[in-house]
């Protein structure tokens, strides 16, 4: 077994609501460095809760979660690996919960108990590297959305994770948005797993398909060729499709 | 919602270290609450006005904000020398406006608007977020300090989710009236308020910890060092005691 590569190794995973019903259904899933996973699945299917369980924010009902080769149990062990996986939450509104953007990306950083001065760095050099360099002293909560979503992409950065966990980051970003986003993630020596439902955005972020269906998670790899109609102005002129 | 229209300018209130701002407006307010001769009063008025024409603050946002504090105002003119006893002054009809009641009605005035200017010239010439790191510095506990600047930060956030639900409820034709279905409506609104905050809280907290967060705050805030910090305290301490002082003499010769 190369344990060496194996950055997330899940054995027969299962997590129930406290109201009963079962999310995640003895799931066996292994990630490794330099994945970069999309995960499609209807609403409901326990993305979000898979991601939430990885990060040690909901607790299994039954199987291991094997870490950065380390099995992870209690809050202590969550704690360790917090810091190398990243998590972007659906709303940045329940990421961003400073004042200002600098303070937010700091946060981090600062927890890890960098210096002020480091911690200033790093927040600065990831702004920068986003192209939000003079976001520094902006208001949170003034920000539109695409904004939010880059800053909360920078406070996660800003901790120099080993994995992106990144649930829906393009949902109701803007056409420009998004294409800035899909070449941040290009350009990222990162491994990943992104959940959404723009085949567009993952076929151009993401090397495997992964699908959910009644608790389970399964490879999804078939490529169906097929077609499809669609309607658009001036339709009946020759032309060709992106 | 909270617009902090005096929040950003360039005058030399707005560059005053926040913490001295905050001391000063504590402190001056104290006094001119608890002072009674009108010398004092008129005089701390007087300061009140000077401090919000050194921080050039817009003449209108004043008024609009004084004007609230005058609706009450009004209300105590009416109320307070009507029901106060002591000789009347004027008599309309069967309403006697006593004198004594008179004097206090206008001790207060004075005092609120004195109060109310001094707090726009010195606390809402900061963003919030600065005034919470200034607490946080003067050592109010971590606790309070982040409560105000997560509540400062939320209200947004709440704010919305409370239009998105107006929204719902408009939209399907809701109309406010004084019935049982409206009161039950509004209090489903409330209550749903509560249940997004609950989960909105939950989610930031999970958001936190994924962080880092154990339960310690650190904070990024520095003051600059400012020769005109030094000048601006020693001014104003000089005047509040000197008001302070005039109001204790002016007392025990009264006593």
């Amino acid at each position: 077994m190369d344990t060496n590569n194996t950055l997330i190794n899940l054995k027969n995973l299962s997590y129930k609501y406290p109201g009963g019903k079962t999310v995640l259904d003895q799931i066996d899933f292994k990630f490794s460095k330099g994945d970069r996973i999309g995960l499609v699945a209807p609403n409901g299917s326990g993305k979000t809760t898979l991601f939430h369980v990885i990060m040690g924010l909901l607790k299994p009902s039954g199987g291991t979660i094997e870490i950065f080769g380390k099995e992870r149990q209690k809050e202590k062990d969550f704690v360790d690996i917090r810091h190398r996986i990243g998590l972007l939450f659906q709303d940045a509104d329940d990421q961003l919960f400073s004042p200002t953007v600098i303070e937010d990306v700091a946060f981090g950083p600062l927890n890890l108990g960098k210096s002020k001065e480091e911690a200033l760095d790093i927040s600065r050099h990831t702004l920068d590297y986003l192209g939000l360099k003079d976001f520094e002293n902006r208001i949170t909560f003034k920000l539109s959305g695409g904004e939010k979503r880059l800053v909360s992409l920078a406070t996660i950065l800003a901790m120099q994770p080993e994995i992106l966990l990144l649930d829906e980051p393009t949902n109701a970003l803007d056409r420009s948005m998004k294409s800035r986003l899909i070449s941040i993630l290009q350009g990222l020596d990162l491994s990943y797993i992104l959940i959404s439902h723009e085949f567009n955005v993952l076929s151009e972020t993401t090397q495997a398909f992964y699908s959910m269906e009644d608790g389970k998670i399964f490879r999804d790899d078939s490529v169906h060729v097929h077609t499809h109609e669609h309607s658009h102005k001036i339709g009946k002129q020759p032309h060709k499709h992106a | 919602m909270i617009s902090e229209a005096f929040a950003s300018g360039k005058s030399i209130l707005h560059a005053i270290d926040p913490r001295i701002k905050v001391v000063l407006a504590t402190i001056f307010s104290f006094v001119v609450a608890l002072s009674s001769s009108f010398v004092i009063l008129l005089s701390g008025f007087a300061t009140a006005m000077v401090l919000v024409m050194v921080a050039r603050l817009d003449v209108k946002e004043v008024l609009k904000r004084l004007a609230i504090l005058w609706g009450f105002v009004v209300l105590i003119w009416i109320l307070v020398p009507l029901t106060y006893p002591g000789t009347t002054l004027i008599r309309i009809g069967p309403l006697g406006f006593s004198s004594p009641g008179i004097l206090i009605a206008a001790q207060i005035s004075l005092k609120s608007t004195a109060i109310l200017l001094s707090l726009m010239a010195l606390l809402a010439t900061m963003p919030i977020a600065t005034m919470g790191h200034a607490l946080g510095c003067l050592g109010i506990p971590d606790k309070l300090v982040y409560l105000l600047l997560i509540t400062y930060r939320y209200v947004f956030v709440m704010e919305q989710e409370y239009q998105r639900l107006i929204r719902a409820m408009k939209i399907r034709g809701f109309k406010p009236g004084t019935n049982l279905h409206s009161y039950q409506s509004y209090a489903y609104l409330v209550g749903m308020l509560f249940v997004h905050a609950s989960v909105r809280a939950d989610r930031v907290s999970k958001a936190m910890k994924c962080r880092g967060f154990t339960g310690r705050f650190h904070s990024l805030w520095q003051f600059e060092p400012d020769p005109r910090n030094q000048i601006f305290a020693v001014i104003m301490s000089l005047i509040i005691i000197l008001m302070a002082t005039v109001e204790l003499w002016i007392q025990t010769i009264h006593s």
